[in-house]
């Protein structure tokens, strides 16, 4: 009887790929929990047709370059993208704006570059940056939080749908985020502002809602780190520098104010960012050092994007350009190998 | 205690070791055959002496090293050689090598053995030789020749020796079982590798913190040694040569070097141990431990097993259930290799057998994309980036593999065990490593030629060249030729016998001259072509007056004649000439023999002085030292001024001497005389000439004839004085004779014929 022969090593870890992306996928849970509890059903729709055209465009991509379908689909790369990409989103979109949204994710970002692995750019990201661009409206349309929203209670299951598959619109259900409104902010004083406006006002430190948010994904991300999903090095850096400079351009509160630390690390997409964005693998720089490098600049130029550009937001706008950055990073930040370095 | 370092990188994978520890090392009955592969070291292959059907005993040499790094091969019991051949060895490829196969005739009978008491007493080469003539090569796995790795070059210092007692993979315990029973004969045979390298400032054993019971044997059996047990985490590879003396010493081995070229030098302690019993009791290397494991087994544990033994014996007696076998590997988990048949032997390298049943280790799924998570690079212990180099593999691009240091990776498979992706990573490196190495081997077969086609393509156009300018040449002596036989055809008349005297005398005149060989070839050259032209004109004006030629023919021959000797006298003269300019150059030479004797006794007395002060200072501290030596290098001191004062009394002279007889002085004495003696040979060369010029053929004849008799005379009388002394060229002076004779009886016919037709 002739034995299997293959090379060593004959032990290997249990687990595949699918597991890290579903280790990832659970840890948005407290996430989309919070979210939903805000929003209402608007996150879940959300979810649902962003795995449905995700999905389904990874699908018809791998069919179109003769790959093995269920042995792609099961690394649940798509899933990650669509979940990403789904709480990016504004919830209640209509399901064009998703659609195209998981076109430009799936197949132009990820397919197109050969697959998961060889995507220079965070697939999820790009198809967030492409709606952004092409069609603002729907993209700043943020519903309101259910905790300040006092005239109107959330949408219904029925309401929601006719929203989605845009059939009727309903109206007053959006409000400005709390970095809308700072940003918009030119008369007040950081104290009048946080108890004229509720998104400030019924909020404990950085707005309503939004710091609940940040927390959950905050929740999510540690979970990952005890898991060894990613290293702490480029989430941690990312919110060090952003932190810094906040705290090196915050001027107490005038009404020019670029906003506190706290305001800014529990705002719009950071958490998010930091944990399931930032720390994408395959787009992001390879060793421990590099990491902390992209990760630090992703923080500045999310600062930067947020206080002096055009977007309320930056956290897409600041890994696409780092994504960039990546292999530039790699080739500085070579480690130096065993035997190659002075003895210490 | 002693400070520990940590590695980079490095994994935890199940251990699996309690499986085989329970029980101690035991011992198998012996196979029928044994199978010894004549390589199972790294190095050259052993070669056979042994014949087929010769009977050996037990520790008999089977099979001898060639050259420095090659392991001799012994017999691991008595028994009968039936065959020398191919047969399957264990190793990846699954190839067949050259093998001895043995077959046991079950007395287990020694040779005798020749051991040492005091190893003390003797000089470490020689054990070296006993270690090396033991055939022990590295047990931990890598199989390098030990006595090669503890005979450093004589400028790597050993200061540290370490006895790697790690065995960081998982399931194999060898070493564990060898450190928890043997420790005493460990640490005495630390302490002989200790006394090989001259004692190195720390002798340490490092053993992973997983095996307590061996730490504890080990410092029992240390106490009262300069030995020192260190132990660390348990983290895998931390048994690698490179991260154990990280962890120990703090220090990298540079890549590419060994570990002595910073001093340092590691040995399993299983080869350790194999060391001391081949100096205390003469044994070589027949067995070792080794662990049978797996879950395929009914049995497991570690068995002392002699070489060459088959694995399918092996198993048989563990109650080995093939069927439930997933694979068979040799060695660990993380480097061992699987093999596809169990009719290999155990070889000194094989420190485990592992049968694991398929639920123990699964077939691994099939490997998916990179998602460049960067598990492997956190996990690698040399600080790769395991990612990039799997990227770089697949599109072969082996300048990048090169500049990411691809072959400092040490195939641990830290990497591949952690890539959640399950990607072979190994395997491509694997891979890469053996075609960049082909790559590189082809280039410098490339280079090689190329380089011999250019050389030949050089050479070609140099012989070309060569070839060229050769024709060239013909084709101007061809010409001048032509010209000078247009000129021989108006001339004749011929007398030679003067020209060549003269010639000869100058000739021999401005030999005596120290001069550029050149320039006096080339003037005698001129010589002799215008003193032959001389000759044949001569000849042709002799032969038209005896035809007797018209007048105006006669006339015009004349005038040749008379050209070409006033050519000769030109010629003639530059000779002289130029024997006269001669000396000059000689006087530079004289000068400088003239100088050189005080200047050599100067010389030598400068370097006497120098020896002398050395050897006064190495006698002042001998006097300190009261060394032993000491009578003698005053013997040396005085024995030295002795020469001193010799040679001071020698340059006392020659200096006296100079001062009568300046340099400058010598050389014109010597001008004078070699002008002197140029102007006489070439007076008395002119006057034989012209003695010989009036005479007449038959004169000259008998003048021939005389001298030669003469020559033929003292010929004679040299030969019988060479028969007297029985002298060796007797031979020689007897064929002269003949030679002489032989001419005079030529001359003296010529002379007849001459007379008769005078007549």
């Amino acid at each position: 009887m002739a034995f299997i022969s293959r090379s060593s090593p004959h032990a290997y870890t249990a687990g595949t790929t699918g597991t890290v992306m579903l280790t990832v996928l659970l840890a948005t849970l407290p996430g989309i929990v919070v979210l939903t509890f805000y929003f209402g059903l608007g996150t879940i729709f959300n979810l649902l047709t962003a795995l449905l055209f995700c999905l389904g465009f990874e699908a018809l991509a791998l069919q179109a370059r003769k790959k093995p379908i269920t042995f792609y689909l099961k690394d649940c790369s798509a899933a990650v993208t669509a979940v990403l990409l789904a709480l990016a989103l504004p919830p209640y979109s209509p399901w064009w704006l998703m659609a195209t949204g998981c076109f430009f994710a799936i197949v132009v970002a990820k397919q197109l570059y050969g697959g998961l692995g060889f995507n220079p750019f965070n697939p999820a990201m790009v198809g967030y940056i492409v709606l952004l661009i092409s069609f603002p409206l729907e993209m700043s349309q943020w519903a309101a939080p259910a905790s300040i929203n006092d005239n109107q209670s959330l949408p219904s299951l029925l309401e929601s749908l006719r929203q989605v598959f845009a059939v009727q619109a309903f109206d007053g259900y959006t409000a400005a985020t709390p970095l809308d409104i700072l940003k918009q902010n030119t008369s007040l004083e950081l104290s009048e502002l946080y108890a004229s406006t509720p998104a400030f006002s019924q909020g404990r430190w950085a707005g309503a809602a939004w710091e609940w948010v940040n927390l959950s994904f905050l929740l999510g991300g540690v979970f990952l780190l005890y898991k060894k999903v990613f290293t702490w090095h480029a989430p941690v850096a990312m919110l060090t520098t952003l932190a810094l400079c906040a705290t090196i351009f915050y001027d107490g509160g005038s009404s020019s104010s670029t906003g506190s630390p706290l305001f800014h690390l529990f705002s719009g997409a950071t958490m998010l960012g930091a944990f399931f964005i930032v720390t994408d693998p395959v787009s992001s720089a390879v060793s421990n050092r590099g990491r902390l490098i992209y990760g630090a600049l992703i923080g500045i130029l999310v600062f930067v994007i947020r206080v002096w550009g055009n977007y309320p937001d930056a956290i897409a706008f600041a890994v696409l350009l780092m994504n960039f950055a990546a292999p530039f990073i790699d080739y500085y930040t070579k480690p130096t190998t065993y035997g190659h370095g002075a003895n210490k | 205690m002693r400070p520990v370092f940590s590695i980079h990188g490095g994994v935890h994978p199940p251990e699996n070791k309690a499986q085989s520890t329970a029980e101690p090392i035991a011992v198998i009955p012996l196979a029928k055959h044994f199978i010894l592969p004549l390589n199972q070291h790294i190095g050259a292959a052993a070669q056979a002496i042994v014949t087929l059907g010769q009977k050996v005993l037990k520790g008999e040499v089977l099979a001898e090293a060639q050259g420095l790094v090659s392991a001799p091969v012994h017999a691991p019991t008595s028994g009968e050689i039936i065959a020398i051949e191919e047969r399957p060895v264990p190793h990846p490829s699954g190839l067949s090598a050259l093998s001895i196969v043995l077959q046991a005739d079950g007395k287990d009978q020694w040779t005798e053995l020749s051991p040492i008491e005091d190893y003390h007493a003797h000089a470490p080469q020689h054990l070296l030789e006993i270690v090396r003539n033991a055939g022990i090569a590295g047990m931990g796995g890598a199989g390098f020749p030990t006595a090669v790795k503890l005979n450093p070059r004589s400028d790597q210092h050993v200061s540290t020796l370490i006895l790697n007692g790690t065995e960081c993979e998982p399931y194999i315990t060898a070493d564990d079982v060898l450190m928890r029973e043997r420790a005493e004969e460990i640490v005495a045979g630390a302490e002989l590798l200790a006394y090989l390298l001259k004692q190195p400032k720390d002798i340490l054993i490092g053993v992973e913190d997983n095996k307590p019971q061996a730490i504890e044997a080990l410092q029992k059996a240390a106490q009262n040694s300069s030995v020192e047990i260190v132990s660390f985490p348990t983290k895998y590879p931390s048994g690698g040569e490179k991260q154990l003396i990280e962890i120990l010493t703090g220090k990298q081995v540079p890549s590419g070097a060994i570990p002595a070229t910073i001093g340092i030098v590691v040995q399993n302690v299983g080869t350790v141990l194999a060391a001391w019993r081949a100096v205390r009791y003469g044994e070589p290397l027949l067995s070792r431990i080794t662990t049978i494991v797996g879950d395929s087994l009914a049995k497991q544990r570690n068995i002392d097993v002699p070489l060459g033994t088959p694995i399918e014996h092996i198993l048989k007696e563990h109650g080995w259930q093939q069927e439930r076998c997933a694979r068979i590997v040799i060695g660990g988990p993380m480097m061992g290799f699987a093999i596809d048949h169990a009719d290999v032997p155990v070889i000194k390298t094989t420190n485990c057998v592992l049968v694991p049943s398929t639920e123990e280790m699964p077939a691994q799924p099939p490997a998916q994309a990179c998602i460049r998570c960067g598990m492997c690079a956190e996990a690698c212990p040399a600080s790769l980036l395991p990612q990039q180099l799997l990227w770089y593999s697949q599109s072969e691009n082996h300048e990048q593999l090169r500049s990411h240091n691809l072959f400092d990776c040490i195939e641990c498979g830290a990497c591949s065990y952690v890539c959640p992706s399950n990607i072979p990573l190994v395997q491509y490196y694997r891979a890469s490593k053996g075609e960049i190495r082909k790559q590189d081997q082809e280039k410098e077969k490339s280079d090689r030629s190329r380089l011999r086609f250019e050389s030949r393509k050089t050479r070609i156009e140099k012989a070309e060249a060569e070839k060229e300018a050769k024709r060239l040449a013909r084709k101007k002596a061809a010409e001048e030729a032509k010209k000078i036989q247009a000129e021989k055809a108006k001339l004749k008349q011929s007398d030679s016998g003067e020209s060549n005297i003269v010639s000869a005398a100058i000739a021999a005149a401005s030999e005596k001259a120290v001069d550029p060989e050149k320039e006096k070839a080339k003037l005698e050259r001129a010589f002799s072509s215008a003193e032959s032209r001389v000759s044949r004109a001569k000849e042709q004006l002799q032969k038209a007056q005896d035809e007797g030629a018209d007048d105006s023919r006669i006339e015009s021959l004349k005038a040749r004649l008379k050209q070409a000797e006033q050519k000769l006298n030109e010629a003639q003269n530059k000779l002289a000439e130029f024997a006269n300019r001669a000396p000059a150059t000689s006087e530079r030479v004289l000068q400088k023999l003239a100088a050189s004797p005080q200047e050599k006794v100067e010389k030598a007395i400068a370097s006497v002085e120098k020896r002398l002060a050395s050897a006064e200072e190495k006698l002042a501290e001998a006097r300190e030292n009261n060394s032993p030596t000491l009578a003698a290098l005053e013997q040396g001191v005085a024995k030295l001024k002795e020469k001193l004062e010799q040679n001071r009394s020698e340059l006392a002279q020659v200096k006296a001497e100079s001062g009568t007889s300046t340099p400058s002085q010598t050389a014109t004495q010597t001008e004078d005389l070699t002008l002197n003696a140029a102007q006489q040979a070439i007076e008395k060369a002119k006057a034989k000439a012209a003695a010989q010029a009036n005479l007449s053929a038959e004169e000259k004849q008998a003048q021939q004839l005389e001298s030669l008799l003469s020559r033929l005379e003292k010929a004679k009388q040299r030969l019988q004085k060479a028969e007297a002394e029985n002298n060796e060229n007797v031979d020689a002076f007897r064929m002269g004779v003949d030679k002489l004779q032989a001419k005079l009886d030529q001359a003296q016919a010529a002379q007849k014929e001459n007379s008769e037709v005078g007549s």
